[in-house]
C-alpha cells in the first residue's frame, strides 16, 4: 500500500505523518495524529461533525484528502482553549446549554469560529446561515444560535 | 486495490493519467470522495491538477471565464460576479461551498447541479484541452466524457435580466426540490424578446424548458400573459424521484415556482 | 417560565430547590473542548474493520453462499457466516423470558428483510473490507414478501418468521394483548354518539448524529473489552454472552457518552459479531455503521395502526372505548412485543372510562425490524387518542379542553387494568395549561382537583 507523507500545522504545532494515499483528513487526524475532536457522523458531507478550519476556511475533513493539506494551517476544536482558558464560544456553549450529547459540538464550534473571525457582530440570520451545514439531533438549534450570539457579544465587549 | 491520489502540475499530464481504468478526476471531492467513503469501490485512483489557471476568475467587459477549480464560495464573494452569487450560494452549506467546484458541479447528478442550471441559462461554453463545447452538448455527453474540464466561459448577465431560484424544504441549505434560472431580454414596452429557461431536478441533469421559452416570446410579465408559458413548462421533463420529492410533485410545483420567479 | 409551587404543596417534602434553576451538565466541559471520549475515539494498533454483506431482497431463501473470492482478497483476514456464530438464533428480550428466539445474527438459509446481515468481512482497512464484501456471492431464491400488517394477518399471507409460525406474536393471552373492563357493548348501547376512526404512522428513524457501533479489543486471558455506544449495557452484555456462549466474566463492556440514541441504540446488533471477529482473529475489531446503515438498517420506531371506537354522552362522558392496535415489528421481535403490550396498557389514555376493550397485535412483516424509540408503544397512541378526543368534543359540541376535564382520571378512579389511580395530576396540568395558553374553561373545571371526586 502506497504511503504518502503529510505535513501541516495542527493548532499551531507541526505534524508530520505517513498515511495511505487516499486517506481522508478526518482519518488522519483521528487515527494517526490522535486529535479525535473532529467527529465522523456521516462521512458524506451532510452532518458537519467533522468540520475543521483549513487556512482560515471551514472545511469538511471527511471529504478532504489528507495529502491535499500539505503545508496547510489546520485548526480543530481541541486547540481552541488557550492555556486551559476556554474560548468565548466554548464558554457560551457551556452556559447556554448548547450541547447535549456533544457529538455535533466540535463541528458547530468550528463553523461558529469562522463566522466570528470574519463577522464580529453577526445577525441571527448570519448565524443560522453559518451553522446550516451542521446537524444537531439533540439540542434543537436555538440554544446553539443563542450561544454563538452570546459569544459574539462577549468578543466585541472584550475588544471594546 | 486501494484508493490512491495522483497529483499533476499540468492538465496535459493529468489527462493522460485519467485514461486508466478506475480513474477519476478530483475536484473539490464533495461527490467523489463521498462516494468512496460510502463504499463505491469502482474508483481506485483519483487525479488532480495544481495548475493555477484552473482556480482563476477572469472578468473583462462581459466576457467571463471561471477556472474549473473555482469554488462556489469564491464566486459568491467575488464583487464582479454578484449576479451569480445567488446560484453559488444555493449550493450546500458554508463548508461545502468552500470545497465544491464549478467543474464538479457540471458533473453533479440531480438533485445536485444548481450552479450548472445557472450556467445553462447563460448558454455557457465548457472548455477542455480538446476545445470548446456548448454547455448543452457537454451535459448530454458528460457520462462518457474523459477529459478534464479546465473552465467555463459565458457573457455575464446584467443583474435585471437574470433570475435564479432554488426551491428547498430545509432552509437555508436543503437539497433542491428543483431550481430554475432564467435569462430574459425585454423590449422597451416590457415584452420578452428572448428567453432562456434552465431547470434543475426536472431530469437527471439540468435541462432547458424550450416550450416555455417559446411561449414567453412577445409576452409581458403579467400573470395572464405568462400563463401559456407556465402551462407548457413541464413539457419534456422527466423529474427524479428521491427522498426530497416525487417526480409527480416536482412536475406539479414547477409552473408555480416558475410563475413566481417570472413575476418577482 | 414561571414556576408554580402551589400545586400539591401539602404532599411535597421540600421547597423544589432544584427545579427551575440552571445547572451545568457534568459532561459539557468535555464536549466543548472536544475531549469527551466516544466509543469510536478508541483506536488500537492492528485494528480490523468489519463490513456486512446484506440482503438485497425483502424475503428470500439462500441457496448458497460463496466467500472464496472474498477470502482471497488482499487485506482480508476473516470472513464469517452463520456457522461461525456459536448461538446464532437469539432474541433480545429472552432475558426477561420473552421468547421464542427468532432472529439470526448472520442469516441462515433465509433472509426476511432487505438489509439483513448475511456475511461479515474483516479486513485490514475499510476499503479492503468493502471490496471483499462486493466479492461475496450469495445465491437467492426470492420469495413473496408482505409489507402491510393487515395483509400479513390474513390467511394465506407469506409466513415471515418460522420461529413464530404465524405472523403475529403469540402472547400468553393469545394472538394479542387484551384489556377487558366493564361491558363495552353495553356501553356503546347506551351512548348518545359513537365515533370510530383509524390512525396510522410510518416508521421513524432516530438518526442520531453518532452512528451505532463498537470497538473490541482482545485482552490477555481470553477476555474482550467492548467499547460501545449501546443504550442498554447489560442487555447487550448478557445477550452477547448467550450468542457467543461465553461467560459474562470474559466480556468487559465499556460504555460512556453516547452521541445521541433516542432509543435507537438498545438493540444488540453490532457487539456480538464484532467480539466474535476479535476472538477468531485475535485482533482488535471495529464495526461502525455507515450513515446509510444507520438510516436503513438500524431499527426505526415501529409503524403503527390504531383503530379507536368511542361511545360518548352529550354531557361529555366517554362511556365505552374499544381500541385495536397493530405494531409492525418488521421481520423480528426485538422490543416490539413489549411495545405492543405497552400500547395495551396505554390506550385508555389518562381518562376514566367505565367500559374498555383493547386488543393490541405485534405483527411480523418483511420490513426492517423496528424497536424502541422515545415512548414506543405510547407516542403514536397518544397522537391517535388526542386527535380522537378533539373529534369527540367537536361531535358533541363541547370545548375540547373542558371535554378532557370531564373525563380526566383522578385519585381513586379504577383504571381499565384494575389499578386504582394514584398521584394523578392531569387536572392541575390542564388548569395550568388553560392559564398559560389563555384558553379559558368554565370556573367549575378550574375548581376541580385530582384528589377529590365531585369537587
Ligand atoms: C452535503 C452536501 C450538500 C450538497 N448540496 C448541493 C447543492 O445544494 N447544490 C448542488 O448543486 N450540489 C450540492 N452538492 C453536490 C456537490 O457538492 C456540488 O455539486 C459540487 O459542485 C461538486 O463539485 P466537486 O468539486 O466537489 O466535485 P467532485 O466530487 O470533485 O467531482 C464530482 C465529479 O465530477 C468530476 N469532475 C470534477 N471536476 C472535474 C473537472 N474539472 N473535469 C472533469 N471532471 C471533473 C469528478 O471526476 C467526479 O466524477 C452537495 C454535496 C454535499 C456532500
Ligand atoms: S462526517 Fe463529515 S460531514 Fe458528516
Ligand atoms: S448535542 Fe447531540 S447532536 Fe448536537
Amino acid at each position: 500500500m502506497a504511503k504518502v507523507p503529510v505535513q501541516f500545522t495542527l493548532n499551531g504545532s507541526e505534524k508530520a505523518e505517513f498515511v495511505d494515499s487516499g486517506t481522508t483528513l478526518l482519518h488522519a487526524l483521528r487515527d494517526k495524529i490522535g486529535d479525535t475532536s473532529p467527529k465522523g457522523g456521516c462521512h458524506q458531507g451532510t452532518c458537519g461533525a467533522c468540520s475543521v478550519i483549513i487556512d482560515g476556511e471551514l472545511r469538511l475533513s471527511c471529504l478532504t484528502l489528507a495529502e491535499t493539506c500539505n503545508g496547510a494551517d489546520i485548526r480543530t476544536t481541541s486547540g481552541l482553549a488557550e492555556a486551559g482558558v476556554l474560548h468565548p464560544l466554548q464558554r457560551a456553549f457551556l452556559d447556554a446549554f448548547a450541547t447535549q450529547c456533544g457529538f455535533c459540538t466540535p463541528g458547530m464550534i468550528m463553523a461558529a469560529k469562522v463566522l466570528l473571525d470574519h463577522t464580529a457582530n453577526p445577525s441571527r440570520e448570519e448565524v443560522v446561515e453559518a451553522l446550516s451545514g451542521n446537524i444537531c439531533r439533540c439540542t434543537g438549534y436555538e440554544p446553539i444560535i443563542q450561544a454563538v450570539l452570546t459569544a459574539a457579544r462577549a468578543n466585541s465587549q472584550n475588544a471594546a | 486495490m486501494t484508493l490512491a491520489l495522483q497529483t499533476f502540475s499540468t492538465v496535459k499530464d493529468a489527462n493522460m493519467a485519467l485514461q486508466a481504468a478506475g480513474t477519476r478526476y478530483l475536484g473539490g471531492g464533495t461527490l467523489v470522495v463521498r462516494a468512496a467513503n460510502e463504499g463505491d469501490v469502482s474508483v481506485s485512483s483519483l487525479v488532480r491538477v495544481t495548475e493555477p489557471s484552473l482556480s482563476a476568475i477572469a472578468v473583462s467587459g462581459g466576457e467571463t471565464r471561471l477556472g474549473a477549480s473555482v469554488t462556489m464560495a469564491a464566486i459568491a464573494r467575488h464583487p464582479e460576479l454578484a449576479a451569480l452569487a445567488p446560484a453559488a450560494r444555493a449550493v450546500g452549506g458554508p463548508a461545502i461551498r468552500n470545497m465544491a467546484t464549478v467543474g464538479g458541479n457540471l458533473f453533479a447528478p440531480a438533485p445536485y447541479g444548481d450552479f450548472t442550471v445557472a450556467m445553462l441559462a447563460l448558454d455557457a461554453i465548457v472548455v477542455t484541452e480538446d476545445g470548446q463545447v456548448p454547455i448543452q452538448t457537454f451535459l448530454a455527453g458528460r457520462d462518457a466524457s474523459r477529459a478534464i474540464v479546465t473552465g467555463i466561459t459565458f457573457v455575464l448577465p446584467r443583474a435585471e435580466s437574470f433570475r435564479f431560484l432554488k426551491v428547498a424544504r430545509v432552509k437555508p441549505k436543503g437539497v433542491s426540490v428543483l431550481s430554475i434560472a432564467t435569462l430574459l431580454q425585454r423590449a422597451a414596452d416590457g415584452t420578452v424578446t428572448s428567453a432562456r429557461i434552465a431547470l434543475g431536478c426536472m431530469a437527471d441533469r439540468p435541462m432547458r424548458a424550450r416550450a416555455a421559452e417559446r411561449a414567453l416570446l412577445g409576452c409581458r410579465l403579467t400573470a395572464e400573459e405568462i400563463a401559456p408559458a407556465l402551462a407548457v413548462a413541464g413539457e419534456g421533463t422527466s423529474p427524479i424521484t428521491d427522498p426530497i420529492a416525487s417526480a409527480w410533485y416536482r412536475n406539479e410545483v414547477l409552473p408555480v415556482h416558475l410563475g413566481r420567479l417570472l413575476l418577482a | 417560565m414561571e414556576l408554580r409551587k402551589s400545586y400539591f404543596a401539602d404532599v411535597r417534602q421540600n421547597g423544589l430547590n432544584e427545579i427551575g434553576q440552571p445547572r451545568p451538565r457534568l459532561d459539557s466541559p468535555g464536549h466543548v473542548t472536544g475531549k469527551t471520549a466516544y466509543f469510536a475515539d478508541r483506536n488500537f494498533p492492528g485494528m480490523l474493520h468489519l463490513k456486512m454483506v446484506r440482503s438485497p431482497h425483502h424475503h428470500a431463501r439462500i441457496r448458497s453462499i460463496d466467500t472464496s473470492e472474498a477470502e482471497k482478497h488482499p487485506g482480508v483476514v476473516k470472513v464469517l457466516t452463520a456457522k461461525d456464530v456459536p448461538h446464532n438464533v437469539y432474541t433480545i428480550l429472552i432475558l426477561i423470558q420473552i421468547g421464542p428466539e427468532d432472529e439470526t445474527v448472520l442469516a441462515d438459509g433465509k433472509v426476511r428483510w432487505k438489509g439483513e446481515a448475511v456475511v461479515a468481512v474483516l479486513a485490514e482497512t475499510e476499503r479492503a473490507a468493502q471490496e471483499a464484501a462486493a466479492k461475496v456471492k450469495v445465491d437467492y431464491e426470492v420469495l413473496p414478501a408482505v409489507f402491510d400488517m393487515e395483509e400479513a394477518l390474513k390467511p394465506g399471507a407469506p409466513l415471515v418468521n418460522e420461529y413464530h409460525g404465524q405472523n403475529y406474536y403469540l402472547y400468553d393471552s393469545g394472538e394479542c394483548r387484551k384489556v377487558r373492563f366493564g361491558d363495552v357493548e353495553a356501553g356503546f348501547g347506551q351512548a348518545d354518539h359513537i365515533l370510530e376512526q383509524s390512525y396510522q404512522s410510518s416508521p421513524i428513524e432516530h438518526a442520531p448524529t453518532e452512528t451505532t457501533g463498537c470497538v473490541v479489543a482482545p485482552e490477555g486471558n481470553d477476555r474482550f473489552t467492548c467499547y460501545t455506544n449501546t443504550q442498554a449495557m447489560f442487555f447487550t452484555l448478557d445477550n452477547a454472552s448467550i450468542i457467543l456462549q461465553m461467560p459474562g466474566s470474559k466480556l468487559h463492556f465499556v460504555g460512556g457518552t453516547v452521541g445521541g440514541g433516542f432509543g435507537g441504540k438498545v438493540d444488540v446488533i453490532v457487539e456480538p459479531i464484532a467480539i466474535l471477529g476479535a476472538k477468531l482473529t485475535g485482533r482488535p475489531v471495529c464495526f461502525i455503521y455507515s450513515r446509510e446503515e444507520e438510516m436503513q438498517i438500524s431499527s426505526p420506531r415501529a409503524a403503527e395502526k390504531v383503530v379507536i371506537k368511542d361511545g360518548v354522552m352529550m354531557d361529555g362522558r366517554i362511556v365505552a372505548r374499544k381500541v385495536t392496535g397493530y405494531t409492525d415489528a418488521g421481520a423480528y421481535s426485538r422490543h416490539s412485543p413489549y411495545g405492543a403490550q405497552k400500547g395495551a396498557a396505554h390506550y385508555p389514555g389518562p381518562y376514566t372510562i367505565p367500559n374498555v376493550w383493547i386488543d393490541t397485535y405485534c405483527v411480523y412483516t418483511n420490513r426492517t425490524p423496528s424497536s424502541a424509540m422515545r415512548g414506543f408503544g405510547v407516542t403514536i397512541g397518544d397522537f391517535a387518542l388526542e386527535v380522537q378526543m378533539d373529534k369527540l368534543a367537536r361531535l358533541i359540541g363541547m370545548d375540547p379542553l373542558e371535554f378532557r376535564f370531564v373525563n380526566a382520571y383522578r385519585d381513586g378512579d379504577m383504571k381499565a387494568h384494575r389499578q386504582p389511580t394514584e398521584g394523578a395530576a392531569l387536572i392541575e396540568c390542564m388548569q395550568e395549561a388553560s392559564r398559560a395558553a389563555n384558553w379559558p374553561v368554565a370556573e367549575k373545571y378550574m375548581a376541580m382537583s385530582s384528589y377529590t371526586k365531585g369537587a
